[in-house]
């Protein structure tokens, strides 16, 4: 069965993937559909959703359907980015203790261990505060401390092909470490890695919420997050400001996971059988 | 004799881990544009010169770097953390008067994660491919989804503010009520919302974790010997299947500690429950470093010993662990 085939039988999925593209287009469409800043006050603050603003404006008559437009960029941008960094972090770690084994490998995994002992979200907190926050800080944070699961699988996948034929050979003819980590090894490593990355994707969009409810996402960028976090106050007197914001989140984060899971059966047909009998 | 070895292996590492922690601290505030006074400080800008001075002597600016470490390392060592630049209150103790609500809060929810997200997973396990599997499978990757703060809102919109069922937000009511149980009451009913919050996310992990082992051990020829032994379903899933499937979740709770401690975070700020999160947020707002970092360095003290409470647990569900060595 191809990957197409066997990905559009798993309802979820394809249900997922549906969400998805829908997210995608908020994201690409909010500057020809809401073409001003989010940030401007549009009208009459804490009106609730109707004909003016059809998901409510908030204290400062700031529209949250714009918002939640414009916030799906933040949001999407950041997921995608930081989960790129945090994926190249983690092979690097994961391939180098994987490849060369010994005291590289021991060193590697006790530094490995080290980030998934302390408290991660403390220190992506604690990053982002002392960076001052931003897109950058945001995204250096989140694959500071989402990098070592994807260490110990590409360590666990390179051990595993370290000894093979291929390796060996061309070990032999001379091909430097570098290439043979890269070009040989990494290729036939990557179906894994890539259904880990998916599923960290919706992980990373938590954890920038997260910072942003807390106030600590870019002062200039409107992210959904931080429409919860604002709203705090309020949210007795005007529950649309913190349900739509949430449910934007909700929704992507889920659609990434059902997609991950997705991915993760089509890709891996020998470890459904075994997880789903 | 095996228990002391366990004991002291453990002690060393969480003596390491400690000392990386104190090390990346350090580092850390170097990250920082500007010099170690003004970051801790804070940005206000208001800094007076007397505290920049003073932290200036304290961290020995003028001296080589690792002169420098070697005396921050001593001054964590002896406890002595700094001061807070907003309070100026040692740090020390502003952690430690918030770590007993934070640890309440992170234990109430672990603990109903622990048994609630078990139970579900195994029920879902028995019931496979049926109506209560869907259900709870359902339930679960809904709440993976949720970002917790939302759910806090939601739980406060729903429980307090519509039902009037629970206090929305604080650890005791303004007036605590006489005598001891019931002053034991009010702190629990105002416990119930927020570790439901932090909890539920973690009931979806354990559910999910515990219904893909519980299928997978389902399979295995010892569950099938126990069946054709002809013991009762009952002890052939509770006493055969779970007490295996088990293993991988109390292992993944020990990795999720830290995890938890950056929910409570969240959690505390949405029910403003008085514990190191809330302070972390409040030490947020004020840009006030030295707490923040305080606060780091203490929940990570919280996430050595709670691996070491999971490496207990391991032990006593598998005796094999640590039996034969590595």
């Amino acid at each position: 069965m191809s990957f197409w085939q066997s990905f559009l039988r798993n309802r979820g999925a394809v249900v997922g993937l549906a969400v998805l593209v829908a997210v995608l287009l908020l994201a690409v469409s909010a500057p020809f559909l809401f073409p001003f800043d989010p940030w401007d006050t549009r009208g009459a603050p804490l009106q609730p959703p109707g004909e003016g603003f059809r998901l409510g404006s908030d204290m400062l008559g700031r529209d949250v359907l714009a918002g939640i437009f414009h916030g799906a960029r933040v949001s999407l941008f950041i997921g995608v980015v930081s989960t790129v960094f945090a994926v190249a972090i983690g092979v690097v770690v994961g391939a180098v203790a994987g490849y060369f084994g010994g005291i590289v490998d021991d060193v590697a995994m006790r530094f490995t261990e080290f980030f998934q002992t302390i408290p991660s979200f403390v220190l992506a907190v604690l990053l982002v505060a002392i960076l001052t926050p931003g897109l950058a800080s945001i995204v250096i944070a989140i694959s500071v401390v989402t990098w070592p699961p994807v260490a110990r699988l590409a360590r666990s996948e390179f051990l595993a092909l370290r000894h093979r034929e291929f390796v060996e050979a061309a070990v032999l003819s001379g091909v430097s470490h570098i290439r043979i980590i890269f070009a040989e090894v990494l290729p036939n490593a990557l179906t894994p890695i890539v259904i880990m990355a998916s599923l960290m994707v919706a992980t990373a969009i938590l954890t920038e919420s997260a910072l942003s409810f807390l106030g600590l996402g870019d002062p200039n960028r409107i992210s959904w997050g931080y429409m919860i976090g604002a709203a705090r106050a309020v949210f007795r007197q005007a529950w649309w400001l913190s349900v739509f914001p949430g449910l934007a989140i909700f929704v992507t984060v889920l659609a990434i996971n059902l997609v991950g899971e997705g991915l993760n059966d089509a890709l891996n047909p020998h470890l459904r059988r075994r997880t789903s009998p | 004799m095996r228990i002391l070895l366990f004991l002291g292996g453990w002690l060393v590492k969480a003596a390491l881990i400690l000392l990386a922690i104190v090390v990346l601290n350090f580092c850390l505030v170097r990250l920082a544009p500007g010099d170690v006074a003004t970051v801790l400080a804070g940005e206000s800008g208001a800094a007076d010169p007397d505290f920049l001075a003073r932290t200036r002597a304290e961290f020995g600016l003028d001296r080589p770097l690792p002169a420098q470490l070697a005396t921050y390392v001593g001054n964590v060592l002896s406890l002595d953390l700094g001061v807070s630049y907003r309070t100026r209150r040692p740090v020390a103790d502003m952690v430690l008067e918030r770590l007993p609500a934070t640890l309440l809060l992170t234990g109430a929810a672990f603990l109903f994660a622990l048994v609630v997200g078990p139970a579900l997973g195994v029920l879902a396990a028995v019931r496979a491919r049926r109506v209560a599997d869907s259900l709870i499978t359902v339930a679960a990757l809904v709440f993976y989804a949720m970002p917790i703060f939302w759910v806090g809102l939601l739980f406060i919109l729903f429980f307090s503010v519509t039902l009037g069922w629970l206090p929305p937000f604080g650890m005791r009511s303004l007036i605590p009520p006489s005598g001891d149980l019931a002053r034991t009451l009010d702190i629990a009913r105002h416990l119930v919302l927020p570790a439901l919050t932090l909890g539920l996310f973690y009931v979806a992990i354990y559910a999910r974790l515990t219904r893909g082992a519980m299928l997978e051990t389902a399979g295995l020829d010892y569950v099938k010997t126990a069946r054709a032994k002809g013991l009762p379903e009952w002890r052939v899933v509770t006493a055969h299947i779970l007490r295996n499937a088990m293993l991988p979740i109390i292992t993944f709770a020990g990795l999720q500690a830290g995890h938890l401690v950056g929910g409570a975070i969240v959690a505390e700020t949405v029910f403003a429950w008085p514990g190191i999160g809330r302070l972390a947020f409040d030490a947020l707002l004020q840009r006030d470093y030295n707490l923040l970092l305080a606060v780091f360095l203490a929940s990570a003290v919280a996430v050595v010993l709670f691996n070491f409470v999971t490496d207990l647990l391991l032990r006593l569900a598998d005796p094999r662990i640590g039996a034969a060595g590595r």
